[in-house]
Protein backbone atom coordinates (compact mmCIF):
# COMPACT_ATOMS: atom_id res chain seq x y z
CA UNK A 1 0.00 0.00 0.00
CA UNK A 2 1.27 3.71 -0.92
CA UNK A 3 1.09 6.52 1.55
CA UNK A 4 1.40 9.92 0.86
CA UNK A 5 1.60 13.44 2.98
CA UNK A 6 0.17 16.54 2.38
CA UNK A 7 1.43 19.23 4.44
CA UNK A 8 0.14 23.27 4.19
CA UNK A 9 1.92 25.68 6.20
CA UNK A 10 -0.59 28.51 6.37
CA UNK A 11 -0.33 32.04 7.92
CA UNK A 12 -2.27 30.74 10.98
CA UNK A 13 -2.53 26.80 11.03
CA UNK A 14 -0.28 24.06 9.54
CA UNK A 15 -2.36 21.34 8.12
CA UNK A 16 -0.78 17.61 7.64
CA UNK A 17 -3.10 15.11 5.81
CA UNK A 18 -1.89 11.28 5.43
CA UNK A 19 -3.81 9.57 2.27
CA UNK A 20 -3.41 5.77 0.99
CA UNK A 21 -3.71 4.53 -2.25
CA UNK A 22 -7.83 4.62 -2.84
CA UNK A 23 -7.22 8.26 -1.95
CA UNK A 24 -9.00 8.26 1.61
CA UNK A 25 -7.59 10.27 4.20
CA UNK A 26 -5.81 8.12 7.22
CA UNK A 27 -5.10 10.88 8.90
CA UNK A 28 -5.06 15.10 10.05
CA UNK A 29 -3.01 17.17 12.20
CA UNK A 30 -3.28 21.20 12.88
CA UNK A 31 -1.53 23.08 15.02
CA UNK A 32 -0.55 26.38 15.04
CA UNK A 33 1.73 28.06 12.82
CA UNK A 34 3.55 30.02 15.25
CA UNK A 35 6.96 32.19 14.38
CA UNK A 36 8.70 29.07 13.79
CA UNK A 37 7.59 27.87 10.65
CA UNK A 38 9.75 25.49 9.36
CA UNK A 39 9.34 23.11 12.64
CA UNK A 40 5.52 23.81 12.26
CA UNK A 41 5.71 22.21 9.04
CA UNK A 42 7.47 19.28 11.20
CA UNK A 43 5.59 18.68 14.18
CA UNK A 44 2.22 18.84 11.62
CA UNK A 45 3.75 16.11 9.96
CA UNK A 46 4.72 14.40 12.53
CA UNK A 47 1.38 14.65 14.79
CA UNK A 48 -0.32 13.10 11.67
CA UNK A 49 2.00 10.16 11.24
CA UNK A 50 0.98 9.39 15.20
CA UNK A 51 -2.62 9.55 14.49
CA UNK A 52 -1.98 7.30 11.20
CA UNK A 53 0.16 4.68 13.03
CA UNK A 54 2.35 4.85 10.16
CA UNK A 55 6.00 4.44 10.10
CA UNK A 56 7.91 7.68 8.37
CA UNK A 57 9.54 5.51 5.49
CA UNK A 58 5.56 4.43 4.47
CA UNK A 59 4.86 7.42 2.99
CA UNK A 60 6.45 7.82 -0.07
CA UNK A 61 5.67 10.96 -1.17
CA UNK A 62 5.29 14.91 0.60
CA UNK A 63 3.86 17.39 -1.28
CA UNK A 64 4.19 21.19 0.30
CA UNK A 65 1.66 23.86 -0.04
CA UNK A 66 0.70 27.20 1.12
CA UNK A 67 2.71 30.14 2.09
CA UNK A 68 5.21 28.78 3.85
CA UNK A 69 5.60 25.23 1.61
CA UNK A 70 9.24 25.84 0.76
CA UNK A 71 9.69 25.74 4.98
CA UNK A 72 8.75 21.89 4.25
CA UNK A 73 12.24 20.60 4.66
CA UNK A 74 11.57 17.24 4.77
CA UNK A 75 8.84 17.61 1.60
CA UNK A 76 10.12 16.40 -2.05
CA UNK A 77 8.32 18.88 -3.72
CA UNK A 78 6.10 22.12 -3.28
CA UNK A 79 2.67 22.62 -5.35
CA UNK A 80 0.90 26.20 -4.92
CA UNK A 81 -1.98 26.60 -2.24
CA UNK A 82 -4.43 27.42 -5.56
CA UNK A 83 -3.76 24.13 -7.24
CA UNK A 84 -4.14 21.71 -4.33
CA UNK A 85 -7.14 24.15 -3.24
CA UNK A 86 -8.66 22.87 -6.40
CA UNK A 87 -7.74 19.77 -6.34
CA UNK A 88 -9.26 18.99 -3.10
CA UNK A 89 -12.71 20.72 -3.54
CA UNK A 90 -12.94 18.25 -6.80
CA UNK A 91 -12.25 15.50 -4.99
CA UNK A 92 -14.34 16.01 -2.55
CA UNK A 93 -17.08 17.78 -4.82
CA UNK A 94 -16.60 16.32 -8.23
CA UNK A 95 -19.23 18.90 -9.87
CA UNK A 96 -17.05 21.90 -8.26
CA UNK A 97 -16.43 24.63 -10.91
CA UNK A 98 -15.54 27.33 -8.36
CA UNK A 99 -13.75 27.15 -5.19
CA UNK A 100 -13.71 30.17 -2.60
CA UNK A 101 -10.77 29.44 -0.23
CA UNK A 102 -11.11 31.43 2.74
CA UNK A 103 -7.89 31.85 5.28
CA UNK A 104 -6.22 33.64 8.10
CA UNK A 105 -4.48 36.21 5.67
CA UNK A 106 -6.05 35.78 2.57
CA UNK A 107 -9.07 34.89 0.43
CA UNK A 108 -9.19 33.50 -3.39
CA UNK A 109 -11.37 32.57 -5.92
CA UNK A 110 -10.75 30.48 -8.18
CA UNK A 111 -12.77 28.55 -10.89
CA UNK A 112 -11.55 24.77 -12.13
CA UNK A 113 -12.04 22.46 -15.32
CA UNK A 114 -14.27 19.21 -14.49
CA UNK A 115 -10.38 17.41 -14.00
CA UNK A 116 -9.78 19.63 -11.19
CA UNK A 117 -7.44 21.95 -13.58
CA UNK A 118 -7.19 25.69 -12.48
CA UNK A 119 -8.63 28.06 -15.14
CA UNK A 120 -8.77 30.88 -13.59
CA UNK A 121 -7.81 32.64 -9.85
CA UNK A 122 -8.38 35.75 -8.67
CA UNK A 123 -6.92 36.52 -5.23
CA UNK A 124 -6.75 38.95 -1.90
CA UNK A 125 -3.55 38.70 -0.14
CA UNK A 126 -2.50 42.57 0.20
CA UNK A 127 -5.10 43.64 2.23
CA UNK A 128 -6.38 42.44 5.60
CA UNK A 129 -10.13 43.26 4.69
CA UNK A 130 -11.68 40.38 3.86
CA UNK A 131 -9.75 37.61 5.15
CA UNK A 132 -10.16 35.77 8.07
CA UNK A 133 -7.94 38.37 9.66
CA UNK A 134 -10.89 41.12 9.84
CA UNK A 135 -12.79 38.21 11.72
CA UNK A 136 -10.07 37.76 14.12
CA UNK A 137 -10.24 41.66 14.28
CA UNK A 138 -13.83 42.24 15.58
CA UNK A 139 -13.78 38.64 17.50
CA UNK A 140 -10.69 40.54 19.74
CA UNK A 141 -12.64 43.86 19.94
CA UNK A 142 -15.67 42.17 21.20
CA UNK A 143 -13.95 39.74 23.13
CA UNK A 144 -15.58 36.69 21.49
CA UNK A 145 -14.05 32.81 20.81
CA UNK A 146 -13.08 32.45 17.20
CA UNK A 147 -15.15 29.37 17.22
CA UNK A 148 -18.42 31.08 18.19
CA UNK A 149 -18.73 34.08 16.10
CA UNK A 150 -20.46 32.13 13.44
CA UNK A 151 -23.43 30.95 15.58
CA UNK A 152 -23.06 33.91 17.36
CA UNK A 153 -23.90 36.40 14.43
CA UNK A 154 -26.79 33.75 13.52
CA UNK A 155 -28.67 34.90 16.35
CA UNK A 156 -29.08 38.59 14.64
CA UNK A 157 -32.49 39.75 13.43
CA UNK A 158 -30.74 42.83 11.66
CA UNK A 159 -27.47 43.34 10.81
CA UNK A 160 -25.35 46.79 11.74
CA UNK A 161 -24.02 48.11 8.00
CA UNK A 162 -20.34 47.83 8.81
CA UNK A 163 -18.85 50.73 6.43
CA UNK A 164 -15.56 50.88 6.87
CA UNK A 165 -13.02 48.94 4.27
CA UNK A 166 -9.46 48.48 6.43
CA UNK A 167 -9.72 46.23 8.98
CA UNK A 168 -7.65 48.51 11.52
CA UNK A 169 -11.13 51.43 10.74
CA UNK A 170 -13.39 48.18 11.57
CA UNK A 171 -12.02 47.82 15.02
CA UNK A 172 -12.59 51.19 15.89
CA UNK A 173 -16.11 50.98 13.56
CA UNK A 174 -17.55 47.64 15.72
CA UNK A 175 -16.45 49.66 19.03
CA UNK A 176 -18.50 52.44 18.07
CA UNK A 177 -21.48 50.40 16.86
CA UNK A 178 -21.22 48.72 20.89
CA UNK A 179 -21.07 52.11 22.67
CA UNK A 180 -23.89 53.63 20.77
CA UNK A 181 -25.94 50.46 22.27
CA UNK A 182 -25.89 47.81 19.19
CA UNK A 183 -26.27 43.84 20.21
CA UNK A 184 -22.93 42.03 19.89
CA UNK A 185 -24.68 39.46 17.31
CA UNK A 186 -25.84 42.63 14.91
CA UNK A 187 -22.40 43.68 14.77
CA UNK A 188 -21.23 40.59 14.29
CA UNK A 189 -23.93 39.71 11.11
CA UNK A 190 -22.29 42.87 9.77
CA UNK A 191 -18.93 41.67 10.02
CA UNK A 192 -19.57 38.66 8.51
CA UNK A 193 -21.81 40.31 5.17
CA UNK A 194 -18.92 42.91 4.74
CA UNK A 195 -16.28 40.04 4.17
CA UNK A 196 -18.58 38.28 2.46
CA UNK A 197 -19.45 40.91 0.36
CA UNK A 198 -16.20 41.54 -0.91
CA UNK A 199 -15.14 37.78 -1.13
CA UNK A 200 -18.26 37.67 -3.78
CA UNK A 201 -16.85 40.90 -5.24
CA UNK A 202 -13.62 38.12 -5.82
CA UNK A 203 -15.76 35.53 -7.22
CA UNK A 204 -17.80 37.42 -9.45
CA UNK A 205 -14.01 38.43 -11.07
CA UNK A 206 -13.18 34.80 -11.92
CA UNK A 207 -16.85 34.15 -12.34
CA UNK A 208 -19.32 32.13 -10.61
CA UNK A 209 -20.28 28.44 -11.72
CA UNK A 210 -22.10 26.17 -9.56
CA UNK A 211 -21.23 24.18 -7.78
CA UNK A 212 -19.20 26.42 -5.76
CA UNK A 213 -17.18 24.95 -2.96
CA UNK A 214 -16.22 27.00 -0.02
CA UNK A 215 -12.76 26.13 1.96
CA UNK A 216 -10.21 26.92 4.14
CA UNK A 217 -10.46 27.65 7.91
CA UNK A 218 -13.06 30.25 7.59
CA UNK A 219 -15.56 27.75 5.71
CA UNK A 220 -15.90 26.06 9.45
CA UNK A 221 -17.69 29.48 10.55
CA UNK A 222 -21.70 28.92 10.26
CA UNK A 223 -22.10 32.17 9.98
CA UNK A 224 -20.15 33.18 6.72
CA UNK A 225 -21.73 29.72 4.87
CA UNK A 226 -25.31 31.21 5.46
CA UNK A 227 -24.25 34.65 4.58
CA UNK A 228 -22.59 33.36 1.33
CA UNK A 229 -25.74 31.12 0.29
CA UNK A 230 -27.75 33.93 0.82
CA UNK A 231 -25.81 36.58 -0.74
CA UNK A 232 -25.20 34.22 -4.13
CA UNK A 233 -28.90 32.35 -3.98
CA UNK A 234 -27.24 29.02 -4.15
CA UNK A 235 -25.87 26.26 -1.74
CA UNK A 236 -22.23 26.16 -0.92
CA UNK A 237 -20.24 22.80 -0.71
CA UNK A 238 -18.70 22.61 2.68
CA UNK A 239 -16.78 20.14 3.81
CA UNK A 240 -16.44 18.71 7.14
CA UNK A 241 -12.23 18.86 6.48
CA UNK A 242 -13.12 21.98 4.74
CA UNK A 243 -9.65 23.82 6.49
CA UNK A 244 -7.51 20.56 5.48
CA UNK A 245 -8.74 21.00 1.32
CA UNK A 246 -5.45 22.39 0.63
CA UNK A 247 -3.38 19.10 2.66
CA UNK A 248 -5.90 16.75 1.26
CA UNK A 249 -4.55 18.65 -2.48
CA UNK A 250 -1.26 18.56 -1.72
CA UNK A 251 -1.66 14.54 -0.92
CA UNK A 252 -3.33 13.69 -3.81
CA UNK A 253 -0.71 15.50 -6.13
CA UNK A 254 1.83 13.65 -3.77
CA UNK A 255 -0.15 10.28 -5.14
CA UNK A 256 -0.25 11.41 -8.46
CA UNK A 257 3.55 11.48 -8.40
CA UNK A 258 4.06 7.89 -7.09
CA UNK A 259 1.55 7.00 -9.56
CA UNK A 260 3.73 8.15 -12.25
CA UNK A 261 0.49 9.91 -13.29
CA UNK A 262 2.09 13.39 -13.22
CA UNK A 263 5.35 14.96 -13.15
CA UNK A 264 5.97 17.24 -10.06
CA UNK A 265 7.46 20.79 -11.13
CA UNK A 266 10.06 20.96 -9.30
CA UNK A 267 10.90 16.90 -8.17
CA UNK A 268 13.63 17.24 -5.52
CA UNK A 269 15.78 13.98 -4.85
CA UNK A 270 12.72 11.35 -3.80
CA UNK A 271 13.62 9.79 -0.28
CA UNK A 272 14.84 6.88 -0.35
CA UNK B 1 -12.44 92.85 19.35
CA UNK B 2 -13.92 90.03 17.36
CA UNK B 3 -13.34 86.38 18.43
CA UNK B 4 -13.78 83.14 16.20
CA UNK B 5 -13.56 79.71 17.02
CA UNK B 6 -12.31 76.61 14.66
CA UNK B 7 -13.42 72.94 15.76
CA UNK B 8 -11.90 70.22 14.23
CA UNK B 9 -13.42 67.04 15.34
CA UNK B 10 -10.77 64.25 13.82
CA UNK B 11 -10.92 60.40 13.84
CA UNK B 12 -8.38 60.51 16.63
CA UNK B 13 -8.48 64.09 18.24
CA UNK B 14 -10.85 67.11 18.83
CA UNK B 15 -9.05 70.62 17.93
CA UNK B 16 -10.17 73.93 19.17
CA UNK B 17 -8.84 77.05 18.04
CA UNK B 18 -9.62 80.84 19.46
CA UNK B 19 -8.54 83.55 17.05
CA UNK B 20 -8.53 87.19 17.96
CA UNK B 21 -8.85 89.02 14.81
CA UNK B 22 -8.59 86.44 12.74
CA UNK B 23 -5.08 86.44 13.13
CA UNK B 24 -3.54 86.12 16.46
CA UNK B 25 -4.40 82.84 17.95
CA UNK B 26 -5.66 83.10 22.15
CA UNK B 27 -6.67 80.21 22.86
CA UNK B 28 -6.33 75.90 21.86
CA UNK B 29 -7.68 72.70 23.12
CA UNK B 30 -7.42 69.15 22.55
CA UNK B 31 -9.03 66.11 23.71
CA UNK B 32 -9.63 62.46 22.62
CA UNK B 33 -11.83 61.93 20.13
CA UNK B 34 -13.84 58.96 21.32
CA UNK B 35 -17.11 57.82 20.31
CA UNK B 36 -18.78 61.06 22.00
CA UNK B 37 -18.41 63.34 19.34
CA UNK B 38 -20.25 66.25 20.51
CA UNK B 39 -18.67 65.83 24.27
CA UNK B 40 -15.51 65.63 22.88
CA UNK B 41 -16.01 68.86 20.72
CA UNK B 42 -17.45 70.67 23.76
CA UNK B 43 -14.57 69.68 26.05
CA UNK B 44 -11.98 71.19 23.32
CA UNK B 45 -13.91 74.31 23.05
CA UNK B 46 -13.89 74.79 26.54
CA UNK B 47 -10.24 74.13 26.97
CA UNK B 48 -9.20 77.05 24.57
CA UNK B 49 -11.94 79.44 26.26
CA UNK B 50 -10.15 79.27 29.62
CA UNK B 51 -6.91 79.30 27.61
CA UNK B 52 -8.10 82.36 26.49
CA UNK B 53 -10.01 83.34 29.37
CA UNK B 54 -12.93 84.02 27.29
CA UNK B 55 -16.90 82.91 28.16
CA UNK B 56 -18.83 81.29 25.46
CA UNK B 57 -20.95 84.24 24.81
CA UNK B 58 -17.87 86.68 23.77
CA UNK B 59 -17.13 84.43 20.61
CA UNK B 60 -18.34 86.15 17.74
CA UNK B 61 -18.55 83.12 15.30
CA UNK B 62 -17.56 79.38 15.59
CA UNK B 63 -16.94 76.86 12.63
CA UNK B 64 -16.92 73.08 12.77
CA UNK B 65 -14.98 70.93 10.20
CA UNK B 66 -13.10 67.42 10.76
CA UNK B 67 -14.83 64.01 9.99
CA UNK B 68 -17.21 64.80 13.00
CA UNK B 69 -18.30 68.63 11.88
CA UNK B 70 -21.96 67.87 12.17
CA UNK B 71 -21.44 66.82 15.80
CA UNK B 72 -20.24 70.35 16.82
CA UNK B 73 -23.96 71.41 18.30
CA UNK B 74 -22.83 75.15 19.16
CA UNK B 75 -21.40 75.91 15.34
CA UNK B 76 -22.60 78.83 13.20
CA UNK B 77 -21.64 76.94 9.84
CA UNK B 78 -19.45 74.25 9.18
CA UNK B 79 -16.64 73.60 6.24
CA UNK B 80 -14.80 71.19 4.94
CA UNK B 81 -11.42 69.19 6.66
CA UNK B 82 -9.76 70.38 2.91
CA UNK B 83 -10.99 74.37 2.95
CA UNK B 84 -10.25 74.43 6.48
CA UNK B 85 -6.56 72.76 5.59
CA UNK B 86 -5.90 75.14 2.68
CA UNK B 87 -7.01 78.12 4.70
CA UNK B 88 -4.90 76.98 7.80
CA UNK B 89 -2.17 76.16 5.57
CA UNK B 90 -1.91 79.93 4.14
CA UNK B 91 -2.60 81.04 7.66
CA UNK B 92 0.89 79.81 8.16
CA UNK B 93 2.70 80.26 4.71
CA UNK B 94 0.78 82.52 2.31
CA UNK B 95 2.96 80.85 -0.20
CA UNK B 96 1.20 77.35 0.00
CA UNK B 97 -0.46 75.61 -3.23
CA UNK B 98 0.05 72.16 -1.91
CA UNK B 99 -1.25 71.06 1.26
CA UNK B 100 -0.44 67.50 2.44
CA UNK B 101 -2.59 66.80 5.34
CA UNK B 102 -2.36 63.39 7.13
CA UNK B 103 -4.29 62.32 10.51
CA UNK B 104 -5.25 59.60 12.41
CA UNK B 105 -7.36 57.62 9.94
CA UNK B 106 -7.25 59.35 6.38
CA UNK B 107 -4.53 61.56 4.31
CA UNK B 108 -5.50 64.30 1.94
CA UNK B 109 -3.44 65.88 -0.53
CA UNK B 110 -4.65 69.20 -2.62
CA UNK B 111 -3.54 71.90 -5.08
CA UNK B 112 -4.64 74.97 -4.06
CA UNK B 113 -5.12 78.46 -6.73
CA UNK B 114 -4.09 81.90 -5.32
CA UNK B 115 -7.25 82.83 -3.41
CA UNK B 116 -6.88 78.77 -1.67
CA UNK B 117 -9.07 77.70 -3.46
CA UNK B 118 -9.35 73.59 -3.87
CA UNK B 119 -8.46 72.81 -7.44
CA UNK B 120 -7.28 69.34 -7.04
CA UNK B 121 -7.38 66.45 -4.14
CA UNK B 122 -6.93 62.98 -3.16
CA UNK B 123 -7.94 61.44 -0.74
CA UNK B 124 -7.14 58.08 1.30
CA UNK B 125 -9.52 57.13 3.71
CA UNK B 126 -10.32 53.51 3.09
CA UNK B 127 -7.39 52.03 4.03
CA UNK B 128 -5.04 52.20 7.14
CA UNK B 129 -1.73 51.99 5.51
CA UNK B 130 -1.62 55.40 4.44
CA UNK B 131 -2.25 57.10 7.76
CA UNK B 132 -1.36 57.69 11.33
CA UNK B 133 -3.21 54.61 12.19
CA UNK B 134 -0.22 52.51 9.96
CA UNK B 135 2.43 54.22 12.38
CA UNK B 136 0.10 53.90 15.74
CA UNK B 137 -0.12 50.17 14.86
CA UNK B 138 3.53 49.55 14.03
CA UNK B 139 4.63 51.33 17.34
CA UNK B 140 2.13 49.23 19.21
CA UNK B 141 3.48 45.68 18.32
CA UNK B 142 6.58 46.73 19.41
CA UNK B 143 5.22 47.84 22.60
CA UNK B 144 5.78 51.77 21.96
CA UNK B 145 2.81 54.28 22.65
CA UNK B 146 1.71 56.97 20.46
CA UNK B 147 3.78 59.60 22.18
CA UNK B 148 7.08 57.20 21.88
CA UNK B 149 7.12 57.39 17.98
CA UNK B 150 9.01 60.77 17.62
CA UNK B 151 11.30 59.86 20.39
CA UNK B 152 12.17 56.45 18.88
CA UNK B 153 12.86 57.40 15.16
CA UNK B 154 15.13 60.05 16.80
CA UNK B 155 17.78 56.96 17.48
CA UNK B 156 17.66 55.25 13.88
CA UNK B 157 20.36 54.58 12.47
CA UNK B 158 18.81 53.68 8.79
CA UNK B 159 15.42 52.71 7.94
CA UNK B 160 14.03 48.83 7.49
CA UNK B 161 12.40 48.30 4.40
CA UNK B 162 8.77 48.02 5.76
CA UNK B 163 5.95 47.51 2.36
CA UNK B 164 3.30 49.60 3.86
CA UNK B 165 0.64 47.52 1.89
CA UNK B 166 -1.41 46.86 4.63
CA UNK B 167 -1.31 47.94 8.52
CA UNK B 168 -2.27 44.44 9.92
CA UNK B 169 -0.11 42.40 7.67
CA UNK B 170 2.52 44.71 8.83
CA UNK B 171 2.49 42.74 12.23
CA UNK B 172 4.22 39.66 10.82
CA UNK B 173 6.59 42.02 9.20
CA UNK B 174 7.24 43.70 11.92
CA UNK B 175 8.07 40.59 14.22
CA UNK B 176 9.97 39.04 11.67
CA UNK B 177 12.24 42.15 11.55
CA UNK B 178 12.66 41.86 15.67
CA UNK B 179 12.94 38.28 15.19
CA UNK B 180 16.03 39.14 12.68
CA UNK B 181 17.97 41.74 14.97
CA UNK B 182 16.38 44.87 13.78
CA UNK B 183 16.29 47.54 16.13
CA UNK B 184 12.83 49.05 16.99
CA UNK B 185 14.09 52.73 15.72
CA UNK B 186 14.77 51.82 12.38
CA UNK B 187 11.55 49.42 12.11
CA UNK B 188 9.83 52.71 12.82
CA UNK B 189 11.67 54.93 10.96
CA UNK B 190 10.89 52.13 7.97
CA UNK B 191 7.36 52.65 8.77
CA UNK B 192 7.44 55.89 8.35
CA UNK B 193 9.02 56.02 4.98
CA UNK B 194 6.85 53.76 3.57
CA UNK B 195 3.60 56.06 4.79
CA UNK B 196 5.52 58.79 2.88
CA UNK B 197 6.14 57.01 -0.16
CA UNK B 198 2.45 56.65 -0.18
CA UNK B 199 1.93 60.43 0.75
CA UNK B 200 3.67 61.45 -2.13
CA UNK B 201 2.04 59.33 -4.61
CA UNK B 202 -0.75 60.93 -3.85
CA UNK B 203 0.78 64.45 -4.28
CA UNK B 204 1.93 63.37 -7.61
CA UNK B 205 -1.47 62.84 -8.45
CA UNK B 206 -2.57 66.15 -7.58
CA UNK B 207 0.37 67.91 -9.35
CA UNK B 208 2.67 68.98 -6.57
CA UNK B 209 3.25 72.66 -7.00
CA UNK B 210 5.43 74.58 -4.35
CA UNK B 211 5.01 76.02 -1.23
CA UNK B 212 4.29 73.12 0.04
CA UNK B 213 2.60 73.04 3.58
CA UNK B 214 2.50 69.99 5.64
CA UNK B 215 -0.11 69.58 8.10
CA UNK B 216 -1.87 67.01 10.40
CA UNK B 217 -1.36 65.32 13.91
CA UNK B 218 1.18 62.69 12.15
CA UNK B 219 3.62 65.90 11.09
CA UNK B 220 4.28 66.24 14.94
CA UNK B 221 6.52 63.37 14.81
CA UNK B 222 10.27 64.30 14.58
CA UNK B 223 11.94 63.05 11.31
CA UNK B 224 8.16 63.05 9.60
CA UNK B 225 9.15 66.36 7.71
CA UNK B 226 12.74 65.59 7.13
CA UNK B 227 11.67 61.77 5.30
CA UNK B 228 8.58 64.01 3.37
CA UNK B 229 11.75 66.70 2.09
CA UNK B 230 13.96 63.47 1.05
CA UNK B 231 11.36 61.39 -0.94
CA UNK B 232 9.56 64.73 -2.28
CA UNK B 233 12.88 66.16 -3.26
CA UNK B 234 11.58 69.48 -2.11
CA UNK B 235 11.89 72.09 0.63
CA UNK B 236 8.25 71.89 2.87
CA UNK B 237 6.66 74.13 5.30
CA UNK B 238 6.39 72.62 8.55
CA UNK B 239 3.91 74.99 10.51
CA UNK B 240 5.90 75.01 14.27
CA UNK B 241 5.63 72.98 17.04
CA UNK B 242 2.16 71.44 18.18
CA UNK B 243 0.46 73.88 15.99
CA UNK B 244 0.84 71.45 13.08
CA UNK B 245 -2.22 69.89 14.67
CA UNK B 246 -3.96 72.42 14.74
CA UNK B 247 -3.75 73.79 10.61
CA UNK B 248 -7.42 72.67 10.53
CA UNK B 249 -8.95 74.14 13.69
CA UNK B 250 -6.94 77.52 12.51
CA UNK B 251 -8.40 77.26 9.28
CA UNK B 252 -11.44 76.65 10.65
CA UNK B 253 -11.22 80.18 12.54
CA UNK B 254 -9.80 82.22 10.14
CA UNK B 255 -12.79 81.13 7.86
CA UNK B 256 -15.35 82.63 10.70
CA UNK B 257 -13.44 85.60 10.91
CA UNK B 258 -13.91 86.12 7.12
CA UNK B 259 -17.54 85.17 7.70
CA UNK B 260 -17.81 87.81 10.45
CA UNK B 261 -16.27 90.07 8.18
CA UNK B 262 -18.90 90.00 5.39
CA UNK B 263 -21.86 89.88 7.76
CA UNK B 264 -20.55 93.17 9.22
CA UNK B 265 -20.29 94.51 6.03
CA UNK B 266 -23.49 93.53 4.58
CA UNK B 267 -24.77 94.56 7.67
CA UNK B 268 -23.24 98.34 7.65
CA UNK B 269 -24.11 98.63 4.18
CA UNK B 270 -27.41 97.58 5.39
CA UNK B 271 -27.41 100.86 8.10
CA UNK B 272 -25.91 103.33 5.40
CA UNK B 273 -28.71 102.76 2.69
CA UNK B 274 -31.33 102.50 5.66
Amino acid sequence: MAYTAGVDVGSTQTKAVIIDEARSIVSRALIDTGANVVAAAEYAYLEALQNSGLMEEQIEYVVGTGYGRYRVTFGNTQVTEISCHGRGAVHLFPETRTVLDMGGQDTKAIRVSPAGEILDFCMNDKCAAGTGRFLGAAAAALEIPLGELGATALQAQKPVRISTTCTVFAESEVLSWLGKGKAIEEILLGVHQSIGSRSIGLLRRVGIEEQLTFTGGVARNLGMVQVLNESLGLQVNVSEDSHFMGAIGAALFALDFVLGSRVPLRAREAVA
Amino acid sequence: MSYTAGLDVGSTYTKAIILAEGNQIVGRGMVNTGFKLDQAARRAFELALQEAALAPEQLDYVVGTGYGRYQVPFRDVNVTDLTSAAHGARFFYPETRTVLDIGGQTMKAMRLDEQARVQSFRLNDKCAAGTGAFLEKTARYMGYGTEEIGPLVLTSKEPVTISGVCAVFAESEVINHLSQGSAPADIMHGAMASLVDRSVQLMKRVRVEPQVTLAGGILRFDTMAAVVREKLEMEVNLPPGELVQFVGAIGAARLGYRRLEKIRAAAAAGVRGG
